[in-house]
C-alpha cells in the first residue's frame, strides 16, 4: 500500500509527532517501502493459526493489589521540565 | 592487565596480582587515549568509578568478595543507572539522570563490579549500525570506515577495544549478536524472561531481552550467573532458578547433535561468511558434534513479522516521552499539542520517528487485522518451526549476519535495505530463544561470527559449546590495532 503525504501527516497526528513539511514526503516514500517489505505476510494462509503474543504462552503475573512502593515524588519530579507544588506543569488545557 | 579475560582478571584480583583501584584506573586511562575515535561512551563515569573500585578492593580486604568483585565493566545506555544519565542514545533523553537503577545494574552493583561508564548505541535501540545514535556513530575497532553493528554496538566496541573487559547489552532483533559478531567479540541474547527488564528502556517489549557481552564465552557464563533470575518487579520475568552457567562450561561435546538451517545457508549469505562459518563446522566436528540439515521454512517471513511487531510495541511504548514528566520539552509551546509534537518531533531522530509511525499505522482502525493480527499468527509459526527442529536436534548453528561489518554511511539511507541485515536474528526474537555470536575468525579483516541457537532456558548448553570451541580456536584472542 503506498502512503502519500497526507496519509503521513495523519499517522504523524496520531502519533503525536511534528514532522516538518518539507520531509513529508521522504517519510511518505520510506514507509512505503517498508509496507510494501511487511505485506510478504499476506502471501500466507494463517486463517487456522492462533495469534502468539508472548514467546512462551505465558499469561501475566498478577500480584496482590496492596501498596508496596514508598512515595518518592520529589524524586521522580526532579528530571521534569516544569514542576510547582508537586504538580507538572503543562500549557493551559481549559479556559 | 587489559589483555585478560574478565576470567583471568577475577583470578588476578584474587590472587593479588593487582587492585580494582589499579585495573580500573588502567582502562580509564586506555578509554581516554583511544574512545575520541571508537566513540563507543557516551559518558565515563571516571570518579564513581574509582569510588567503587577502592570499595571492591576494601571489601577483598575484608573476606567479603565475590568472584566478580572489582572486575570493572560497561552498561549500554539503555539501562537506568540512578544518579548518572541515561540517555537510550536519544536527544530526548540527553538531560535525563536516571533516578533509579535496573534490576540488571542493581545485581552487578551488589556483586562489587564496578561501572565505567555507558556505551552508545542506536537511538532507543533501533538500529543495526549505531548510526541512528544523537551522540554520533561508533568506529568499528578493526577499521575506521565500518560500523561495529547494533544497537549494542558502543559495548560491542569498547570490548574489542580493550576499553573495557565486559558489558551489558540487549537484544530486541539481534542487538547482542550482530554487533558482536561485527567486533569479534562473545555476545549471549538469553531466553526471554531470563533476565529482567525492570529499568531496560523499553523498545519492543515482547521481545526485548538484556545479556551479557564480553571476550570469551566463559566471562559470559559467569556474568550471565549474577544477571539472570526472577524479578517480581518484571511482569514478564520467568519464576525458574538460575544455573551455575560456568560448572557446565566443561561437558564433552561427544554425543551432540547441531542442526544446520538450510534457510541460513542459501543465496544472500556471504561467500567469505559461509567460509567460514564451514570451518567453524569441521572444528566443532572434530570435537565430536554430529550436524544434520534441518528446515526453518518460514525463515523469509521473520523480517515482515517483526518490523510489524516491534514498531507497533514501540509506538506505545514511546508515547510515554511526551514533553511532561520527564525528557526533551520543546520551547514556548502553543497549547498542550504542540507541546507534545514538539517536544517529540524535535526529540526522536528519523529512524525512531519511522518505526513509530509504521507502529501507529499498523494499530490504527482497521488495519490491526491485516497487520498485527497477522504477524502475531506469523510469529507462531515462527516458533513451530524452532520447535519442530529441536525434536531432531539439540542447538542450531547458522550466521548471524549475511556479511561482516558494512561500510559507515552505505545503508543507513535505505531503512528496507538496513533491515534486510536481521534475516538470521529476528526470528530468535520471535521465538524467545537464547542465541550467542562466537567469533568464529575474519574475512577481508573483518570478524564473522557464528550464531548458536538453542531450545528455551538451554543457555547453559549453548556457553557449553562456545567454550569447547573457544578452547581449539584463538580467533576471539584476536586484537584489533589501536
Amino acid at each position: 500500500m503506498a502512503l502519500n503525504q497526507d496519509d503521513v501527516a495523519k499517522v504523524a497526528h496520531l502519533a503525536r509527532l511534528a514532522i516538518d513539511s518539507s520531509n513529508t514526503q521522504a517519510y511518505a516514500d520510506d514507509l512505503t517501502s517498508i509496507l510494501a517489505l511487511v505485506d510478504q505476510m499476506q502471501t500466507v494462509d494463517t486463517q487456522q493459526v492462533d495469534p502468539m503474543s508472548h514467546p512462551l504462552d505465558a499469561t501475566q503475573r498478577l500480584r496482590p493489589d496492596e501498596v508496596t512502593e514508598a512515595d518518592q515524588r520529589n524524586l521522580l519530579q526532579q528530571g521534569a521540565p516544569a514542576v510547582e507544588q508537586g504538580l507538572f506543569l503543562v500549557p493551559k488545557v481549559i479556559e | 592487565m587489559i589483555d585478560l579475560t574478565l576470567t583471568q582478571l577475577a583470578d588476578g584480583l584474587a590472587q593479588g596480582d593487582f587492585t580494582s583501584r589499579e585495573l580500573t584506573d588502567a582502562y580509564l586511562a586506555r578509554i581516554a587515549e583511544h574512545d575520541a575515535q571508537i566513540n563507543s561512551f557516551i559518558t565515563v563515569t571516571e570518579d564513581s568509578a574509582r569510588q567503587a573500585a577502592e570499595a571492591a578492593d576494601a571489601r577483598r580486604a575484608a573476606g567479603q568478595a565475590s568472584l566478580l568483585t572489582g572486575i570493572p565493566l560497561a552498561h549500554k545506555d539503555i539501562f537506568c543507572t540512578q544518579g548518572v544519565r541515561t540517555s537510550c542514545g536519544s536527544k530526548m533523553l540527553d538531560n535525563f539522570v536516571a533516578p533509579y537503577s535496573a534490576t540488571v545494574v542493581e545485581k552487578l552493583d551488589q556483586e562489587g563490579m564496578v561501572s565505567l561508564g555507558k556505551t552508545n548505541m542506536d537511538e532507543f535501540a533501533m538500529g543495526s549500525s549505531n548510526e541512528s545514535s544523537f551522540y554520533g556513530p561508533v568506529r568499528n575497532p578493526w577499521d575506521a570506515q565500518a560500523v561495529p553493528g547494533g544497537s549494542s554496538g558502543g559495548s560491542a566496541a569498547a570490548i574489542a577495544a580493550r576499553l573495557t573487559p565486559a558489558a551489558t547489552g540487549t537484544d530486541t532483533g539481534g542487538s547482542i549478536r550482530q554487533p558482536a559478531s561485527f567486533c569479534g567479540i562473545t555476545g549471549l541474547k538469553p531466553t526471554y524472561g531470563r533476565v529482567s527488564r525492570w529499568g531496560m528502556i523499553a523498545y519492543a517489549s515482547s521481545l526485548d531481552q538484556g545479556g551479557p557481552m564480553a571476550r570469551t564465552a566463559e566471562d559470559c557464563a559467569l556474568l550471565l550467573s549474577a544477571m539472570a533470575g526472577f524479578d517480581p518487579k518484571d511482569s514478564t520475568s520467568i519464576q525458574r532458578g538460575v544455573p551455575d552457567y560456568r560448572s557446565a562450561l566443561d561437558s564433552p561435546l561427544s554425543g551432540l547433535t547441531i542442526g544446520l538451517p538450510k534457510e541460513y545457508f542459501g543465496d544472500g549469505l556471504d561467500a567469505s561468511v559461509a567460509d567460514v562459518l564451514q570451518a567453524a563446522i569441521r572444528e566443532l566436528e572434530a570435537l565430536g558434534v554430529t550436524f544434520k540439515d534441518v528446515s526453518l521454512p518460514n525463515t523469509r517471513l521473520a523480517i515482515p513479522s517483526y518490523y510489524v511487531i516491534a514498531p507497533a510495541e514501540a509506538s506505545s511504548n514511546l508515547s510515554r516521552f511526551d514533553g511532561v514528566r520527564f525528557g526533551h520539552r520543546c520551547e514556548n509551546p502553543q497549547d498542550l499539542e504542540d507541546l507534545y509534537k514538539r517536544s517529540r518531533g524535535e526529540g526522536f531522530g528519523a529512524e525512531v520517528k519511522r518505526r513509530i509511525m509504521i507502529g501507529t499505522y499498523a494499530l490504527s482502525e482497521g488495519f490491526y487485522d491485516a497487520y498485527y493480527r497477522k504477524a502475531q499468527q506469523i510469529r507462531r509459526l515462527l516458533t513451530q518451526d524452532f520447535l519442530a527442529a529441536f525434536n531432531e536436534v539439540d542447538l542450531l548453528l547458522g550466521p548471524v549476519a549475511p556479511t561482516t561489518a558494512f561500510n559507515l554511511g552505505s545503508k543507513n539511507n535505505d531503512p528496507v535495505q538496513m533491515y534486510l541485515e536481521d534475516i538470521y536474528t529476528l526470528g530468535i526474537n520471535l521465538a524467545g530463544l537464547p542465541g550467542m555470536s562466537v567469533p568464529a575468525g575474519f574475512a577481508a579483516g573483518r570478524p564473522v561470527g557464528m550464531q548458536l541457537i538453542g531450545p528455551h532456558f538451554e543457555e547453559a548448553r549453548l556457553l557449553n559449546v562456545a567454550h569447547q570451541y573457544q578452547r581449539v580456536t584463538d580467533h576471539h584472542q584476536q586484537a584489533p590495532a589501536l
